[in-house]
């Protein structure tokens, strides 16, 4: 990206043998306080979410089995878009372990299970690898999937083409 | 608008067999036969699974030939790497945001060029 960017960028992986999508990222900042933006409810809505979307704070208990929850919503746009997510804290080990769970309120049958390590590196600098471990392919696709847009759209237009194809 | 097809492209790679076929399709067209030679399993039990992929548009079998090899649709795959790709760039855009707050936590300022878009 910039060239100012010592941090590498964030790496994603999506595993074939179990349905996680884990992902990693360096910070430039100390251990404590990428904990603190990770848990803070004033914190969180600042960073979260796609860049056109508001994430408004509905509960955060940031303990463990605390119960947390937050709406998603875009106003404006091509269309507007509104979506709830809730889960528990499972473990809030300041600063180096979160857990939680996840669920989209549209899919309350559906819930997978956070993992965020947050590592002290040398120069006060940080890495946090989340794993998000889902209960089936399909939903850890689903997942990936999700929030596509365009993408979605042009990936629908290419299978279509393909099986045309085939058929 | 397609929802039945990618549930069937997600369904068959749900299975851990119909995941080492493709992989082994990965790398070369194979007959039904060949397929079925590492594993403890029927030809019908792996041509049934072969099936499957078939089904969902990740597999196809030459029409004509007697051999009928498997050949695998790498297309399909693509469209899962764009989705994977997709998603770290939103993670990425996530994690900017978060470098700018991280910085004016610490009494940093940001560069105006490396601000996030805001919402």
């Amino acid at each position: 990206m910039t060239m100012t960017t010592t941090a590498p960028e964030t790496t994603i992986t999506a595993s074939d043998e179990v349905p996680t999508i884990s992902i990693s990222r360096e910070f430039d900042a100390p251990r404590e306080l990428v904990f603190r933006a990770w848990t803070d409810p004033e914190l969180v809505p600042q960073w979260l979410g796609p860049d056109d979307i508001a994430t408004e704070i509905v509960r955060w208990e940031c303990r463990r089995g605390g119960e947390w929850a937050y709406i998603n919503t875009r106003i404006g746009g091509e269309q507007d878009f509104e979506a709830g997510f809730y889960g528990s804290f499972h473990e809030v080990r300041e600063p180096e372990l979160l857990v939680q769970t996840f669920t989209w309120e549209g899919w309350p049958d559906g819930v997978s299970l956070e993992r965020m390590v947050f590592e002290e590196l040398p120069g006060g600098r940080c890495r946090v690898s989340a794993t998000s471990l889902f209960d089936s392919f399909e939903a850890r696709d689903g997942m990936l999937s999700s929030g596509m847009d365009k993408g979605v759209t042009e990936g629908y237009a290419k299978l279509d083409r393909l099986l045309q194809r085939l058929g | 608008m397609d929802d039945d097809r990618l549930d069937r492209v997600f369904g068959a790679l749900a299975d851990p067999t119909r995941r080492d076929l493709v992989a082994r399709l990965a790398a070369a067209d194979a007959t039904v036969g060949e397929l079925a030679a590492p594993y403890d399993m029927s030809l019908q039990a792996v041509s049934k699974h072969v099936k499957v992929l078939e089904d969902a548009g990740l597999v196809t079998r030459s029409r004509d030939a007697q051999r009928r090899p498997v050949h695998l649709e790498a297309e399909v795959f693509d469209l899962m790497e764009k989705w994977i790709e997709r998603y770290r760039h939103l993670a990425e855009a996530r994690h900017q945001r978060l470098d700018a707050l991280l910085d004016r936590l610490q009494g940093r300022d940001t560069p105006p060029n490396e601000l996030p878009k805001e919402a």
